[in-house]
Parts: C-alpha cells; structure tokens; sequence
C-alpha cells in the first residue's frame, strides 16, 4: 500500500514531464529541427493504440481465456501487411486535400457531403467518449488499488469533487488544449503531441517489460518454472491451448482478427498518427514492421504474468486485470508497482489526449461548423475575424469530450457496458471500413450508398451490441434481450432472425457489416453518380496517378478575387491569408497577389487551404457562397478529365520536342566550334606554308638578280650562288612534298601500302642511307638492334620515311663536335618499339607537345636549324595510320628520345582509317 | 493497386499471414507439449508472428524496393 500523496505526486509528475517532452517537440519544430521527422518517433507514436485496455484488460482476458487476447495484436500485424499499399493511398490523398479526420475523409470522398461527414462524426463520438472513459476507469481503479489496503473494500465512489480523476480529466483536457488547439494549423498537425506519445509509447512498453520480467524471473524461476507449475493444475494448462472449453470458437477468432485489422486504420486516433500527423509517407516503410514488432514485445509478458498471477493468488478473488499492479504490490516492490501505475497511466493518458484531438476536430468541423454556417449572421458578417472563435469551439470540444467521458465513467462504475466497451468500440469504427476502403479503390460509390450503408450499420451496430451492453449494466428492460422487440421472437438483438452459433460479438459484427456492405454496393449501383462525386471519385482513386500541377480541376463558374481573400483571411487570419496568396502568385509566376488570375485553380487552392482549417464540407459551401458556380454534371467532369489528360499528353509531348531542339542546338553550336577552329588552323597553315615558301624563294630570287645584273662575276662566286639557289629550289620541292604528303595523309588519300616489314632490316638500312651525313658532322652513331625482330605488316617506304626523319632531326640537334646518336630496338609479343637518342640541348617540358604541331620547331628562332617543321607531324601520323604511336621524352640539357611503337597486330580500323 | 511488384509481394504476403494465423493450420499447433520448457501453442504463435514481422521488413526496406518505386 502506498501513500496517495505519493501517487498523486507521481502521477502529476509525470503529467508535467509529458508537458515538457510536448513543448520541447513544438520548441524543435519551431526551429525547423523537428523530432518526429523520424520514421522511429512515427513508428511509437502508432503504438497510441495499446490503450490501458491493453495494458491491463489482456492479463485479464489471459487469464481467463489464454491466447485469446492476441487476436487484437495479430489483425493489426495483418493490416500493416498491406499499409504499404492502403495507408500510403489515404496519407497522399489527406495531404494533397488537406484532409484532417476520419469524418473529413468520407465525407470529402463521396461528393463534400457535409451530412456524411456529420454522420461519421457522430457514430465516432457515440462510439469512442465511453472508450474514454474506460482509461479513466482503469486510472482510477489502478489508483485504488495501490492507496488501498488490499482488504479493504472497495470506496464507494466519491463525489466528482473530490475524484481525482475528474482533476486528471482535466489536466488532460488542459494539455489537450495547449498542444492541440493552441493555434489554427491548416494541415492539423501537432508536434509536441506526437512527441508526447511516442515517449508515452515507451514508458508504457519499458515499464509493463518490467513488470514481466519481475514476475518471471523475481516471483518464478524463469519461464520454464512458470508454466512447469502451471502445467500441473488443469485449469491453468488449459490456459495454454487453443481450446478452452469445447470445439475452438474459430469464428470469434475469425471476427477478432478482422475487427481489429479494420480498427487499427479507422480508429479516430489512429487515424489521426497515422495519416493526419505523418510527416513523410516514406515513414511508413519502418512503421509497418516496427508498429507489429512494439505490438508483440509488449504482449510477451502478457500470459506469463496472467499464469504468474493465478498461480501466486491461488483462490484469493483478485481481479486478473489488475496482476500489472498487484503482482509487485504483493511481493512489496511498492517502487515497481508505482512504475507499473505510470505505465498505465502513460497507456491511458496517450489514448485519450490523441482520441481528444481526433473527435474534438470531427465535432468542430463537421458537426458545429455547418450548424453555425447556416446561421445567417455568420454568412452576412463578413468581417468577424473567424480564426479565434474555430479555436474557442475546438476548445470547448476537447472539454466536452473530456467532461463526457468522465460523466460516462462516474456514472458507468462498474457496469458492463463500460468494462465491455472496448470491442464495442472497435466494432462500431469497423462501420467505416466500407465507405473508406470501397472509396479508395471503386469509383463507382456515391455518397447515397455510403451514407445509408453507415447508417444501416451503426443503427445494427447500436440495436445488436451497444443496447445489449446498456441492458446487461441495468439501465434498460433487459426482457428485450430474451423475448425481442415488441416480444417478436425473431428480433432478438443477440440471435438476429434466430441466427444461433455465435458470440455477441462476431453475430454483431457479421449483421452489421454484411448490411453495412450490401447497401452501400447496391445503392450505389442504383444511381449513376453525380458530377461532384465523380469528380472527388476520381480524384482520390487515381491520387498516385497525377501530380498537383497535373490534376483536373473540376470548377466552373466565376470569381473575384477580392472575395476569396476576405474568405481565407476569416478563416486563417489575415497574414497567414496574405502569405498564403502571396506563395500561390509566386507559384502561377505573377508578381503580387493583385496579379492572381481568379480562375478554377485558385478557386480549389482557397478550397484546399479552407478544408484544412473549417473541413473539406464547410469549405466548399463557404466558397460555393462567395463565388458563382455551375453544377457539374458526369459529363462535365468527364471532359474536364479529358481535357486535363489532353492537356497533359500536350505538354508532355512539347517537353520533348523542346528537349530534342535543346539537343540539336547544343550539337549545332559544338560543330559551328570545330568548324570556327579548323578554319582557324587552316589560316594558320596556310600563313605557315607561304612564309616557309617565302624563305628560300627570297635567297633564290635575290642570287637570280645579282647573276642577273652582275656579268662580272667571278666563276668560283657563280657556282657557289647556282648551289646555293639549286640546293634551295631543292628545300622547296622538298617543302612542296611534305605538304602535298600532309594535305594527303590529312585527307585519307594518301596511298599505302600493306606488306611484311623487318624492322631490323628496315632500321640498318636507313642508317646506312644517313651514314655519309653522320660521318660529314662527326657524329658517332651507337645501334643496338635485337637478333631476331617479328615481321610488321605495314608500308616499307613510310617507315624508312619516319627513320630517316628522326635520325636526321637527331643529327641536326646534337652538339657541333661529340655529338652522338643512339639506335636501339625492342620487341614483345605486343610489338616492336624504336628509339632514336641524341645527345643535343634536349626539350623543355613546355615545348614537348609543339614539336609534334606543323611548323613548330624545337629550339629558339635564333638558333633554329635548317628544316620544314612538318617531318615529326608527318612521322607521327605515319605510325598513327599503322596503329602504333610516336613520343618523344626528354630532361634538357640531356638530349631527346624519340620512340615510336608498333603494334604487331594493329586495330583493325586504325589501318582502314 | 496492384501495379507495383512490391504491391503484389505485400498482398500475398498478408493472405498467407491471414492463413497461418487462423483456423484451420493454426489448430496444428494445439498440442499438449513444450519446447524448452514453454508450451508449444503460444511459443508457435509468437515464432510465426515474428516470422510474418521480418517478412515485412524484408520486403519493404530491401533497398532494391527502395530504388525501385522512388
């Protein structure tokens, strides 16, 4: 037993830390370092649906009924199979049309029917404020049960004044307020909160993970021991197996399964973490297998302690749903009891703030909205500033709904419809399944179908399990139960048409679907939708298949966009307004907000942002009242459809011809370079080969003239002259040649020659054709042939022209006396290479690349020997042409090498080409 | 729906779930036995709720699935 100042003092501890964690997750997000951008604090923040209900109600219905309780756990584990697939659709959906509640979602899927939404919203707050209170129950009797002695009886319950619970209900109500309707978000997204909840999500997982592994290895020895002991009393093995008591109900396993996978979707919380507070769907890739893994690890302990529980009390009457606290409180660890109470009260306290939010926005928008639209003061005055007075009635609702739920508990106690309510829950959501999952997938559903499918379920729904549960607490004749309505036999709510066989549960759940089912299908195939509904038909059906800017918007009429501004600044206040417009003008490419085109796309973009803030049902009869419109009819919607895809195959298909013509001009601009480029070398040769004709022409024509005019000559002078001028006529042809041989080999004309070549041969032959000059200049020739040299295949003559254009370029560059020049050859399986050494001035680094350019000599102009400057080119082009490659290497002052490489088999296109 | 390969996976992924966990393949477990030490009916349903878990989170975070659909 435990002080209750104690647990009151923890208990709004921890409260205050929750606060704490809350403001610094708004504090991050304000700073643009948001917390729940993680796919993690997503993944925790789902695990809003293990509710006390889990945390305490599983150890009880293991204890009574074994594996019983997993089904809850396995059918979400199912339906996060295909989250990938369905809840991604409902995620891009809500966000690309600002969708924030359950409510919201049908109604905006079957037309904007603000009757649908309304309906929704109701069978949410019908069927979830009692859920509302069971968390309250389950505090308050975790509450008793650590502050009472265990033999006490039961306090009677105390007057609200004085019940801690109610000062909880509103301390919850408070932080509901501060971090859920503390300002207008149009997108309904809450930060703090949801940070809020994952770490209430691992409080409550580490603490019931205490509790277990306290019961398993503290009270027992280990899992083993446990069941071991269990194994011997007959009652607890059963407890083990799948059948408890005659034939295995697999049909309420069936239903179980299946109503919770349908829960965990439609569930206005889950709802809310899942799809309205997502913020990136890419999260849902981790969620999907983390969300079942938190559901199995939190359900470990749960038949451990449910057997640990019933083995330790043996036959004292403690309630099974209490092991959690009681098992510690009964072995003395008060300090894990107390852990254990704020694992529960995390459960709780995340279940209801969450579930809060989600139906105080459906109430706000889709109940209180469209009643205070119709009022005409609210219509004319145009000029209330509406944003505070949307935030004062969600306020308001989060108190209702809180108040609601305390007044149900304080009222329900102990009664069955309170401890039963769970599943009654879940049952009642399930309603929605249809309208939703027949909305994202069938075109074809109408808003008629969908709402008197709903209907039809929630009424069977109400007359099949709810009125049974109020009758089994005592608060209504329960002789309808046994004799029917009216005493007609067949309208038991039980046995429905004398159906036998099933639990309350799955018989519930089997009438109220199947109708549920059967009339939304049949009614809407009954009527043809309208323009409105084909459009929101197809506008979330096919949401992956069009992106915002090329979706169909489906509007006619006219606007003034003065009007839509005052409209938005009502709802949104005005600089969130201005702001608003001003990102839509720089979107549509215009300057200001004045410039906006007041035409269907802005019309839906004010719709969207209003859908956000008031629910996608009042913001389409707010602008349907400021603008002037045009019913659509399918046909309507369908060529606007086909326009839009026009438009979009349009687009598309000049995208690519721009694409093409961007490619042909960046071709064209790259070839007018090439082209600018060569006819700059060919300037360049052409101003190369008129000065090097120039040089000998001059000497030629001036020794010409001097004949000419002197007859006196002396013969001796005259036949130096005719040398000079026959040995420059000589340098001329020579010069002509080359660039005859150059334009050839440059324009592929030139003629070669394909036959056997030894090399080795080749080599001593032009040396012996170079040995008179050698010997004239007194250079020493060194050779170093290799004995054996494979045969090329190439043209004979072009190399002894590339030989004998090295040797004599070595013979011109080596020094005047002691000049020396090196032969020497190699050869592999790839080739043979060849290199001519000398041991002249050598070439500089930077001018390496110019010897091998037409014109360019080695050396300064000064001392620049006799030469045409296009025999290394030539050679170079002669080696390329028979796939090998020419280079020179060189560290002046130590000479030059010049080498070239052939291959033995040469590529087959370097010949060709 | 079913226009992605990862779809499909998932889909036949969920129906074979939907079959091991219910009636009747899950009454082959309902034997009177232990494995070490733990009764064999709850044990198998948590082995092949692990199982399904991991066959989720192989499908969908391989990266070749990331790639592909993004």
């Amino acid at each position: 037993m435990l002080s209750p100042w104690i647990v009151v003092g923890t208990s709004f501890a921890y409260l205050l830390l929750l606060f704490a964690v809350a403001y610094f997750g708004d504090w991050r997000a304000a700073q643009g370092r948001s917390v729940i951008a993680n796919p993690w604090t997503y993944a925790l923040s789902l695990a809003v649906y293990c509710t006390a209900w889990t945390y305490f109600g599983s150890v009880g219905r293991a204890a009574s009924g074994g594996v019983w309780f997993l089904p809850i756990y396995l059918g979400p584990t199912l339906a996060m199979v295909l989250g990938w697939v369905v809840l991604r659709k409902m995620i891009r959906i809500a966000k690309t049309y600002r969708i924030t509640s359950i409510a919201d979602f049908i109604g905006s899927r079957y037309g904007k029917s603000p009757l649908l939404a309304g309906l929704v919203a109701l069978i949410a707050v019908v069927g979830i404020v009692p859920y509302i209170a069971l968390q309250l129950k389950a505090v308050s009797a975790g509450f008793a049960l650590l502050t009472l002695a265990p033999a006490a009886a039961p306090a009677p319950q105390a007057h609200w004044s004085q019940d801690s619970t109610f000062y909880m209900a509103l301390a919850l109500a408070g932080f509901t307020m501060v971090f859920g309707a503390r300002h207008l978000d149009s997108a309904e997204r809450h930060e703090g909160l949801v940070a809020a909840i994952a770490f209430e999500s691992v409080v409550k997982l580490i603490a019931f993970l205490a509790v277990g592994l306290f019961v398993v290895y503290g009270l027992f020895d280990g899992l083993t021991d446990l069941f071991a002991r269990a194994h011997a009393v007959p009652e607890l093995a059963a407890l083990s197996r799948l059948e408890q008591s005659g034939g295995f109900a697999w049909t309420q396993w069936f239903a179980l399964t299946l109503l919770s996978m349908l829960s965990v979707i439609f569930l206005p919380r889950q709802f809310q973490v899942m799809v309205v507070e997502n913020v990136s769907e890419d999260h849902l890739r981790r969620a999907v297998w983390v969300f079942p893994l938190y559901l199995l690890a939190i359900n470990l302990f749960v038949l451990p302690i449910a057997v640990g529980g019933l083995l330790f009390f043996g036959s004292a009457p403690v309630n099974a749903d209490n092991f959690v606290l009681s098992l510690p409180l009964a072995a003395g660890q008060n300090a894990l009891a107390l852990f254990a109470f704020v694992g529960g009260l995390s459960a709780a306290t995340g279940m209801v703030i969450v579930e809060t939010i989600a139906v105080s926005t459906m109430v706000c928008n889709e109940l209180v909205m469209p009643l205070l639209l119709r009022t005409h003061h609210f219509q004319n005055e145009s000029r209330i500033d509406l944003t505070r007075v949307l935030l004062l009635i969600r306020r308001v609702a989060i108190l209702v709904v809180l108040v609601l739920g305390y007044a149900y508990f304080h009222l329900a106690g102990e009664a069955y419809a309170l401890v039963s309510i769970g599943l009654i829950s879940f049952a009642a959501v399930a309603q929605f399944a249809p309208a939703v999952l027949g909305g994202l997938y069938w075109k074809g559903g109408t808003r008629r179908g969908a709402l008197a499918g709903l209907l039809v379920g929630f009424l069977l729904w109400a007359y099949t399990l709810m009125l049974p549960s109020l009758a089994k607490s005592g608060w209504l004749d329960a002789a309808f139960l046994t004799q029917g309505l009216w005493g007609w036999h067949w309208l038991r709510p039980e046995h429905l048409l004398g159906m036998q066989g099933l639990d309350n549960l799955t018989h519930s759940l089997f009438w109220s679907l199947m109708a549920n089912c059967g009339v939304f299908v049949g009614l809407s195939l009954w009527r043809a939708p309208s323009g409105q509904e084909a459009s929101q038909a197809l506008l979330f059906v096919d949401v992956f298949e069009r992106t915002s800017s090329s979706s169909p918007v489906f509007w006619r009429g006219s606007a003034q966009l003065p009007d839509l501004l005052r409209l938005c600044e009502r709802f949104m206040g005005s600089d969130k307004a201005q702001a608003l417009f001003l990102t839509y003008a720089r979107q549509s490419g215009v300057r200001d907000v004045q410039a906006i085109q007041p035409d269907a796309r802005l019309v839906q973009f004010v719709e969207t942002q209003l859908a956000g803030a008031v629910g996608s049902a009042s913001a389409r009869v707010l602008v349907a009242s400021t603008v002037e419109e045009e019913t659509l009819t399918p046909d309507d919607v369908l060529r606007i459809l086909d326009e839009t895809s026009q438009l979009r195959a349009h687009s598309l298909e000049l995208e690519e011809k721009s694409a093409s013509l961007e490619k042909a001009t960046a071709e064209l601009r790259a070839a007018n370079e090439q082209l600018k480029s060569l006819d700059r070398l060919k300037d360049d040769f052409m101003s190369s080969v008129t000065h090097e004709l120039r040089t000998p022409l001059t000497s030629i024509r001036a020794l010409a003239e001097l004949l000419r005019d002197d007859p006196k000559i002396e013969l001796a002078q005259r036949c130096k002259f005719i040398d000079i001028i026959v040995s420059e006529t000589e340098r001329l042809s020579r010069l002509v040649n080359q660039v005859l041989d150059m334009a050839k080999i440059e324009s592929g004309h030139a003629e070669w020659l394909t036959e056997p070549v030894n090399m080795g041969a080749l080599v001593r032959q032009a040396i012996a054709t170079t040995a008179e000059m050698f010997r004239e200049r007194q250079i020493a020739v060194e050779v170093t042939l290799p004995d054996q040299v494979p045969l090329l295949k190439a043209d004979p003559d072009r190399l002894m022209q590339v030989m004998l254009n090295l040797l004599s370029n070595a013979a011109k560059f080596v020094p005047v006396s002691g000049g020396r020049v090196g032969v020497s050859m190699t050869s592999d399986d790839a080739g043979v290479t060849v290199s001519v050494q000398d041991n002249g001035p050598g070439v500089t680094r930077a001018q390496q690349a110019l010897v091998f350019e037409r014109f360019r000599q080695g050396g300064d102009a000064s001392n620049r020997p006799q030469g045409t400057g296009l025999g290394l080119p030539i050679s170079r082009r002669i080696v390329a042409h028979f796939g090998g490659r020419l280079w020179l290497e060189s560290e002046p002052p130590d000479g030059a090498r010049f080498s070239f490489f052939l291959p033995i088999r040469p590529a087959a296109d370097s010949v060709n080409n | 729906m079913f226009k992605e390969l990862l779809s499909q996976r998932l889909s036949a992924l969920f129906v074979g779930g939907w079959l091991l966990l219910n009636f009747p393949l899950l009454a082959l477990w309902d034997v009177d036995a232990t494995w070490g030490g733990v009764p064999v009916f709850p044990a198998a349903l948590f082995i092949l709720w692990v199982v399904l878990i991991a066959a989720i989170a192989w499908l969908i975070e391989r990266p070749v699935t990331r790639t592909k659909d993004e």
